[in-house]
């Protein structure tokens, strides 16, 4: 008689501690091998795209804060990008530098997050993450300052910001941003060259820049493959072009190459944001839009950079008050198709780390 | 002697034998050996509670609050001043609580896990050497006895985790058993090393010989302390070992269908499994209640629970800073790390205990010769180590900085245009 053995089936979620949400990975084992994986999503569908369809265009704001609940500022301006694209709205200047202001404080409250739980899916305990807490702390400040929330800012508005910035956000904002190389510079001399950290990420999770491309990756997982594209470099909205920064890309494709990319952001979006504060302009922040606006019939799509990868809104507009058609292109959702192909073969400690390097939100995968 | 007056008096606090002897002789009085027998047990076994039960509410409150020191925020601060009321809190939370049994587990077998698993975490500490006279049971195979008791409790965590009839708990508990015995040998070779050197198996007779040489034995092996520190905080389940549990990984391995007071006997067992180590480093390592003399003036017990809370401070150190280790990684650094260096120990100390007796040279030359030789080889061996083993450093051109779009040549973008 032959000894058999039969798969091992094991869920990894909806409830577990890390998978960053309600998400589900059923995997089967071998051992501690996962030999198939499969992603099972949906538990976090709230059907945005469709209560969209029944709302006005500003209504719609608000939903896209809830999209992706760690980058509102993103969100909102992806969004509110495509409806002005569509209605052939203009923004001053001063509010194209204050869109960009915020999407790069939310790029480094984001990537703080991203870092932070990352380590920790890693096995250490919330340390790292308390540390970078700490900084976003500071920008959701900032936030609060401007528009009064925190999380959920409903910032950006059509023709330009709900508001212009009270007097004592510059001075606080400089604060931030001067003390931003010495803080990163200590993340990374407390992170970078950990042994446990290094065993545990390099050469796990790899995917080669052809792979990350036919996945339709975008953000730190396309560039930790050694692809350096970029949105603001590749198709500059609002005022990148008129910025000068770099774009961080890793060689090996690995965790600890995504990982490493996010830092590196983190410094680039501190030069952004100085050469912002810097050049701020005067004047009027928002052009006057009617709360009804009734674009006229066409479609629309527009894409920012955001901290996951490209988040891009598509439009159709039968020329009433409410969007004909409303769709996200999810950067979590898209990079997420990848895990399968790079937690095969894999052990399970190693699947949770490479959930931790897509750096998923749950909300954007599901909407 | 600096107080020749408490000298052998049950109320001399320096030295708590006299005590019970007193207390002892008082029974033995009654004419009854049962009796007799039965109240050195007692005895015993009290004054182990009366450090014990205190400790376990202590450490809770000490970790929450150091660890929330290294994660910059305060801890507990609420329950009565500076949160110390708080462990009690959270005994009373756990006993209220309901202690859920899954459906699908071994009842009994799940029921008894969590009991026994207290009973070697509790058991080592009768050969813990608390002062001058003070085991409990001074058995001359001490050290034998810790080890082959505190690696019993192997078997209870995988009770527990295969009773749960869960799949995260079974992952957890085959973890254990997988790593224990891997984690049990370098422990064992190098505590041989401990006794060879001192001739004794005794934890008392260690504590004794360091005090009789005046010199701690991390400074005569510290390559020896090193593996058994490293060793024996993986067999503790904290990170960076705690695979076992592994909360990011397999939610709370082995006790994740615990809940109520039956879980909060697994934490109570771990904490006691962490005093217990740091009792034994400090017993066999830094010399117990010997302090180049301090323990004439300050009492030996009060000078070890000292040298234990420091290394219990150690280990939350270590927890609040490092990142977890994968399973097959800790199993390759016990075998291709540990293991080996700890062998390296035993032939190092007897060829030195070979020729320090053989020669008959005196104490005073040679152990200082020794701590010097013995030092140099360790940072020898394990910076050797740590270059064969270890990463190499990431250097700069791990990230590149690109102000254009395109491809950057490296191992990713093989065969892509603009790559390598």
């Amino acid at each position: 008689m032959t000894m058999q053995t039969e798969p091992f089936i094991m869920n990894i979620g909806p409830q577990h501690p890390s998978t960053h949400g309600v998400f589900r990975i059923r995997v089967a084992l071998d051992g501690e091998v996962i030999t198939d994986a499969d992603m099972i999503m949906g538990y976090l569908h709230r059907s945005m795209e469709k209560l969209a369809e029944e709302r006005t265009y500003t209504q719609n704001i608000p939903f896209t804060d809830r999209i992706d609940y760690l980058a509102a500022m993103s969100n909102n301006l992806a969004y509110v990008m495509a409806v002005e694209k569509l209605a052939s709205v203009e923004v001053p200047e001063r509010g194209q530098y204050l869109r960009v202001i915020m999407a790069e404080f939310q790029r480094i409250a984001s990537h703080a997050m991203a870092v932070g739980t990352f380590v920790n899916d890693c096995g250490a305990w919330q340390t790292p993450l308390m540390y970078m807490f700490k900084e976003r702390e500071r920008i959701l400040d900032l936030f609060e300052m401007t528009c009064g929330a925190r999380l959920t800012c409903n910032y950006v508005r059509i023709g330009g910001v709900s508001y212009d910035i009270p007097d004592e956000f510059l001075p606080k904002a400089w604060e931030l941003v001067r003390e931003m190389p010495g803080i990163l510079d200590e993340y990374e001399g407390l992170l970078v060259e950990n042994e446990i950290l290094l065993a545990r990420s390099k050469g796990i999770g790899v995917l080669t820049a052809q792979e990350a491309i036919n996945f339709s990756c975008t953000g730190p997982m396309l560039r930790g493959s050694g692809v350096a594209w970029d949105l603001r470099k590749a198709d500059p909205y609002a005022v990148y072009d008129r910025m000068q920064f770099e774009i961080p890309v890793g060689r090996n494709g690995d965790c600890y190459d995504r990982f490493r990319v996010r830092l590196e952001e983190m410094r680039q979006s501190g030069r952004i944001l100085k050469q912002c504060l810097e050049q701020l302009p005067g004047g009027q922040a928002t052009n006057p839009v009617p709360l009804a606006l009734r674009p006229p019939v066409g479609e629309a799509y527009a894409a920012v950079e955001g901290p996951r990868g490209e988040l891009g809104f598509y439009i159709v507009s039968d020329g009433g008050p409410a969007p004909y058609r409303f769709h996200v292109r999810a950067p979590s959702l898209i990079n997420l198709t990848a895990l399968p192909k790079m937690t095969i073969g894999s052990t399970v400690a190693d699947a949770v780390v490479i959930l931790g390097s897509v750096d998923i939100v749950v909300g954007e995968v599901d909407r | 002697m600096p107080f020749p007056f408490l000298k052998g008096a049950w109320y001399n606090i320096s030295d708590l034998s006299n005590l019970s002897r007193a207390l002892l002789g008082w029974v033995d009085g009654w004419g009854n050996d049962t009796v007799a027998y039965i109240a050195a047990g007692l005895i015993g076994v009290l004054a182990t509670m009366a450090f014990l039960v205190p400790s376990q509410l202590g450490v809770v409150w000490i970790e929450r609050r150091v660890i929330g020191r290294f994660q910059i925020r305060r801890g507990p601060n609420r329950v009565g001043p500076y949160g110390l009321l708080q462990p009690i809190a959270d005994a009373l939370k756990v006993m209220l609580k309901e202690a859920l049994t899954p459906p699908a587990g071994d009842k009994w077998v799940f029921w008894a896990a969590p009991i026994l698993m207290f009973i070697p975490a509790i058991g080592v500490y009768a050969v813990i050497p608390w002062g001058k006279n003070m085991a409990m049971a001074d058995l001359n195979i001490g050290l034998l006895y810790f080890v082959a008791l505190s690696s019993l409790t192997t078997i209870f965590v995988f009770m527990a985790g295969w009773s749960s009839n869960n799949k995260y708990s079974l992952f957890g508990a085959m973890r254990v058993v997988a790593m224990m015995i891997s984690y049990e040998v370098p422990v064992v070779v190098t505590l041989l090393g401990v006794s060879l050197f001192t001739g004794s198996l005794s934890l008392s007779g260690i504590v004794q010989w360091q005090a009789d040489y005046h010199v701690w034995l991390v400074l005569l092996q510290p390559m020896a302390f090193i593996v058994y520190y490293i060793a024996s905080t993986a067999e503790l389940n904290r990170t960076p070992a705690d695979i076992a549990e592994a909360e990011s990984e397999i939610v709370a391995g082995y006790h994740t269908e615990y809940s109520g007071m039956k879980f909060s006997l697994f934490y109570a067992a771990e904490y006691t499994n962490a005093l217990a180590i740091s009792a034994l480093v400090a017993a066999v390592y830094f010399g117990g209640w010997y302090m180049w003399g301090l323990e004439q003036w300050v009492p030996g017990w009060l000078i070890f629970i000292g040298k234990l809370y420091f290394f219990f401070l150690v280990l939350i150190w270590l927890r609040g800073t490092l990142p977890r280790l994968r399973v097959d990684q800790l199993m390759a650094f016990a075998w291709k790390f540990l293991l080996p260096l700890s062998l390296v120990n035993v032939f190092v100390v007897g060829l030195e205990v070979l020729l320090w007796h053989e020669n008959g040279w005196s104490a005073g030359v040679t152990l200082p010769a020794f701590a010097v030789v013995n030092l140099a080889l360790t940072v020898a061996l394990v910076y050797t180590y740590a270059r064969a083993f270890g990463y190499d450093r990431p250097r700069a051109g791990d990230i590149v900085l690109r102000s254009e779009i395109g491809f950057v040549p490296g191992p990713a973008t093989e065969g892509l245009p603009g790559g390598t």
